[in-house]
């Protein structure tokens, strides 16, 4: 019932993208997200084009779960679209009704979806080929030197480590909870809303239940096992940056340059061949 | 009322990579009044069949029959069916919701429409049934010993009047008292009732004593389905894929390899008693002929 909803969309598979440390992808996703705004013009898209093509031809991620995460945005992405074609001010190009559409209207709805559409796609494949612990022990590098600021970063680090490990284990639970009172007759879809809102509380409250009894046990494992965070806390697998890791920084940072370089240079080249 | 089930299959994550054949072609017929046992290792598919009993998983092939009529077939009231095949789950305690022991057994009866005279009556009877005192009627289930709970869990299940029970490891998780007595509870309501009971259990001691029956799956399809001592004479298959016969069957063919003349098809302890009884009048017998 419940078993076909994924969260933490993270897809299996060995390759360089994978392995890579999760703070370099983490880093990439912010850079290549700001690159998306800084450059500007056809050619500087086409680099981000391209690499984003070469990186997620690395990830061997297949190509359709990229485009899932993009189904999510498409209601806002028409939205921005329609409001971008016929509200923007300049040279008109067609008349529909009482609408115009301008020239400048659709460069910017064009550019708008284009920067969304990357935007979605470039995070996904930061989360489809890193695993939700990944994500969280490379956060927690990247913001330690917060620690100093009095922020209890690992605390924040290891909450969020164990909400999202529970939400898969909420989810079974809640399928089973279900099953268990549908077995008793119980009614969710009929009625009005007040009455579905009322069918829910013989879900919800052993669920609650189920929640608090998990919550205490874990902290009583951790307890047992001496846990006591923050400081002087070592990894089974510490976070440390190999070769490859630098290789990213380095391709990333020579992207970065080559797109804006790009759009800035390419229309003079082209400009002055013409000429 | 008889469910057959006609070449059930079902697959779990069909056309993705991980697909996983949890029933493979499974043909049963459960007749009226039996007492069955439905035993196999963990992961060899019980749970999984006995969701579709009652409608709650759909087959990815085959057909189940309720009382003759296809449960799949888009008129037929899967509401109904679930009044009439009670399903308690793995740890049923988990269910439980309402304020008190009472509410909380009227809950099924409740959502069958019922008067609220018959829901209440039904509930009383139900609580009987599982032998809960009446001090507890009105205390929260929540405070209530893990055997307790259980007991009114199961009670929320029958209050329904099902026609069909069926238990998923009715005796998890509980101490070798509070399992005799659930045990000895259901044994007695099958008798008293005369309703179909199916019980789904991995310890084949549980079982042995109590049932008509024994069906034994293994990776998703039945391995032998037949009546308790036509089974374990099977041991050795059994314990090959994880499973044993009564501990009591051991002990009996272990005296007989040593030379005793007794019988190796014994399954529970009470025939124990009676054959090693046996035993002895047969030798003072032959002692005295001498």
């Amino acid at each position: 019932m419940l078993r076909d909803i994924t969260l933490g969309q993270y897809y299996q598979a060995d390759s360089v993208i994978h392995r890579l440390d999760p703070r370099v992808k983490l880093g990439t996703t912010i850079l290549f997200i700001i690159s998306l705004f800084v450059f500007d013009g056809f050619w500087g898209y086409l680099v981000a084009a391209l690499f984003l093509a070469v990186v997620i031809k690395l990830s061997k991620v297949p190509f359709k779960f990229m485009v899932r995460g993009m189904k999510s945005i498409v209601f806002l992405l028409s939205i921005t679209v329609i409001f971008n074609l016929f509200l923007t001010p300049g040279e008109p190009i067609v008349h529909i009704w009482k609408l115009t559409i301008t020239q400048e209207g659709l460069k910017l709805a064009i550019l708008l979806s284009i920067r969304l559409g990357f935007l979605i796609i470039g995070s996904s494949v930061m989360t489809l080929t890193t695993t939700p612990n990944q994500l969280t022990d490379g956060l927690e590098k990247m913001l330690r030197p917060l620690n100093k600021m009095k922020v209890p970063v690992h605390e924040i680090a290891m909450m969020m480590s164990i909400a999202l490990r529970f939400i898969p284990i909420l989810m079974e639970e809640t399928d089973k909870i279900m099953k268990a009172q549908l077995a008793r007759c119980a009614d969710f879809d009929s009625g009005n809303l007040i009455k579905k809102a009322k069918s829910l509380v013989p879900l919800l409250v052993p669920l609650f239940i189920s929640a608090f009894r998990r919550a205490n046990d874990l902290a009583m494992a951790m307890e047992a096992r001496c846990y006591r965070g923050g400081d002087h806390r070592t990894k089974m697998k510490p976070l440390h940056y190999e070769k490859r890791d630098y290789i990213a920084y380095m391709i990333v940072i020579v992207y970065l340059v080559g797109g804006i370089a790009a759009g800035k240079l390419m229309p003079v080249l082209l400009g002055s061949m013409i000429l | 009322m008889p469910i057959i089930l006609d070449k059930v299959s079902h697959i779990y994550g069909e056309d993705t990579a991980m697909a996983v054949r949890a029933l493979d072609n499974i043909s049963l017929v459960i007749p009226d009044g039996q007492f069955i046992g439905l035993i196999g290792h963990t992961g060899s598919g019980k749970s999984t069949l006995v969701q579709h009993l009652n409608g709650l998983m759909k087959a990815t092939s085959g057909n189940i029959y309720f009382n003759g009529e296809d449960i799949d077939a888009e008129d037929f009231d899967k509401k109904k069916l679930r009044s009439k095949v009670g399903l308690v789950f793995q740890y049923p305690e988990h269910q439980l919701f309402e304020t008190d022991v009472f509410a909380d057994v009227c809950f099924g009866p409740k959502n069958l429409g019922l008067s609220k005279k018959e829901i209440e009556l039904r509930a009383y009877e139900a609580l009987k049934l599982v032998g809960l005192e009446d001090d507890y009627f009105y205390q929260s289930p929540f405070d209530l010993s893990g055997g307790q709970k259980r007991r009114v869990a199961i009670a929320g299940v029958l209050a329904m009047k099902p026609e069909v029970l069926i238990l998923d490891e009715p005796t998890a998780g509980l101490d070798p008292k509070g399992r005799d007595e659930i045990l000895d509870q259901i044994s007695k309501l099958k008798r008293e009732t005369g309703i179909t009971v199916l019980l789904v259990s991995h310890s084949m001691d549980d079982v042995a004593k109590y049932v008509d029956r024994i069906i034994v799956m293994n990776k998703g399809s039945v391995m032998y389905d037949d009546v308790p001592k036509e089974v374990f004479r099977h041991y050795q298959e059994l314990e090959e894929i994880g499973l044993a016969a009564p501990q009591v069957t051991y002990i009996m063919k272990d005296l007989r390899d040593r030379g005793y003349s007794v019988s190796d098809e014994i399954t529970t302890i009470e025939e124990a008693r009676e054959e090693i009884k046996s035993y002895f009048t047969r030798l003072v017998a032959v002692r005295k002929e001498r």
